[in-house]
């Protein structure tokens, strides 16, 4: 407990005492951070976009022949509902669905009056959990001896999920990228103010610290820095943001029928990542940095 | 307190100490004279395991440096008080803080820390500074800072190297006083010097080192002029 306050007292002693060099700090994993969350914001909404897209296209209707009993279709049902990626399973009798057409047809839903029996299955609708499920899903379903046949958007959902997986796996990259970037900077940063007190680390060494010992309250300096960062970049995203989707957020949701995520959810997560970022970023940094100048 | 056996130590080629013998006793007061080069300072970080010997047993009190493993080494340290030419002190720390930081390191309490640092502080003459930073301070002053620091933990030997070597002639005879004061307390002090007006006056055992070996082991004077050439009038030889 001691090496705790020790440590921490050090750590706001040197920060207190080297002003501009933990400023500089701050401010370059700021700068990073706010960079970073405008991955992450970009890559949620992208993500929230084509969620609300692929709701419209998650379902697969499953064509029952008209042989099958009703008996035979609660069967199938139950099965359904056990095969992996299914979320919920519906029963549409021919009536209902002939209700839907013609209110499709509207005006001219008359016309449908003259078909004397209704030529239309009885069908079941599958609601997959996950898009990428559909298609396991739809051949599952297939092989059932009283379904006729399947339909779902097979082209658009694999488009979709092609583009969202780009496009996440291509944030992700250069989320990561980033992070390199920063601890690298960082190290370089504390680099600066490790190797403006080389000669108290020699000193401490020549008196008999241990590496721990040294390394203790760089290490929570690195780590106060980080943290501060977080907050400050926090911040930042909470203003600039907020007023964003205070802006463009409407306009959005009538462009692209999808809604920005909202600020207080969003900056709530990120707030969570930046802390662990900063923490590790400010860590990591700290000991890389330090490593050269505690070689005995 | 301090022996090498058959200590080698080479840089490059270029010999640092050579075959080197010495035994140092608990309590003894010794000088480490030579010309620059000679290997005064090979001497001193052999024994602070600065650098490691390429042949030969180096004793330190308990420990033999020559087989430490690098976790052992602070262990060590902490048993010998160093004291510096240019005094080596936390710029950025006061002097209570400088002299406290090396009883930090050996996780003693804050309340045994303020009790013991003025303690030393008042012991070296300078109890009325320890707010002061290292900066603000003549360098005398400085100096006992860092012997204060050498001396908070009782280690059994202080080594010294060049302590007067900054220092004008009046100041550096107060140092060497205290020194000498800390040398009567019981604990070994081993003082790396040129300078030939202290060693002569101070009339303690004096080991010259030349080109990598020990040339003299004697009591009494300097025993050398200023071109490194051993002084005909040198002192008694150490039987």
């Amino acid at each position: 407990m001691r090496r705790v306050f020790y440590n921490l007292k050090q750590a706001f002693q040197q920060i207190g005492r080297n002003k501009g060099m933990s400023a500089a700090s701050v401010f370059a994993i700021t700068a990073m951070m706010l960079i970073l969350g405008l991955f992450f914001i970009i890559s949620v909404n992208v993500n929230v976009f084509t969620e609300v897209v692929k709701s419209d296209y998650d379902t697969v209707e499953v064509y029952l022949k008209d042989s099958t009993t009703e008996a035979q279709a609660a069967q199938i049902m139950n099965d359904l509902k056990e095969i992996k990626g299914v979320s919920k399973v519906t029963y549409r009798t021919k009536d209902q669905a002939m209700k839907i057409m013609k209110k499709r047809w509207g005006d001219s839903g008359y016309l449908l009056n003259s078909l004397g029996t209704n030529p239309l299955p009885n069908s079941i609708l599958i609601k997959v959990s996950n898009l990428s499920s559909a298609n396991s899903v739809n051949k599952a379903a297939i092989k059932n001896k009283g379904v006729e046949n399947t339909t779902y958007y097979k082209e658009t959902i694999d488009k979709v999920t092609k583009i969202t997986n780009t496009i996440q796996i291509g944030a992700l990259i250069i989320m990561l990228f980033l992070v390199v970037v920063s601890v690298v900077v960082v190290s370089n940063t504390i680099k600066l103010t490790v190797f403006a007190r080389r000669r108290e680390i020699e000193i401490m060494k020549y008196v008999g610290a241990t590496n721990w010992f040294i390394r203790g309250p760089f290490l929570v300096e690195g780590m106060l820095i980080g943290i501060l960062s977080a907050l400050v970049s926090s911040g930042i995203t909470y203003v600039v943001y907020g007023k964003i989707v205070a802006k463009a957020g409407l306009k959005m949701m009538t462009m692209l029928g999808s809604p920005l995520v909202p600020t207080g959810y969003l900056c709530g997560n990120l707030v969570v990542i930046f802390l662990a970022l900063g923490i590790g970023i400010g860590a990591c940094g700290s000991i890389i940095s330090m490593r050269r100048f505690l070689d005995a | 307190m301090i022996t090498f056996k058959h200590v080698t130590k080479a840089y490059d080629g270029n010999i640092g100490l050579k075959d080197v013998t010495l035994s140092i006793d608990d309590g003894e007061f010794v000088f480490l004279v030579g010309p620059s080069g000679a290997g005064k300072s090979t001497f001193i970080k052999l024994i602070l395991k600065e650098i490691d010997a390429d042949e030969g047993e180096i004793q330190v009190g308990d420990f033999r440096v020559d087989q430490l493993s690098n976790r052992e080494i602070p262990q060590m340290r902490r048993k010998i008080g160093m004291v510096f030419q240019d005094f080596r002190l936390l710029p950025k720390k006061t002097v209570f803080e400088n002299v406290a930081f090396a009883m930090e390191i050996l996780h003693k309490s804050p309340k045994a820390i303020k009790r013991r640092v003025p303690e030393v502080l008042k012991l070296v003459g300078i109890e009325d500074k320890s707010k002061r930073y290292p900066q603000e301070l003549s360098a005398g002053e400085q100096q006992r800072v860092a012997i204060a620091r050498a001396i908070v933990n009782n280690p059994r030997v202080v080594i010294a190297d060049e302590p007067t070597g900054n220092l004008d002639p009046k100041t550096a005879d107060d140092i060497m006083q205290l020194l000498d004061a800390i040398n009567m307390a019981g604990t070994t002090v081993v003082m790396v010097t040129h300078a030939k007006d202290i060693v002569d006056k101070w009339n303690k055992r004096v080991v010259a080192i030349n080109e990598g070996s020990i040339v003299r082991d004697s009591f009494g004077s300097y025993g050398y002029h200023e071109n490194g050439r051993p002084d005909k009038k040198g002192g008694r030889d150490n039987a």
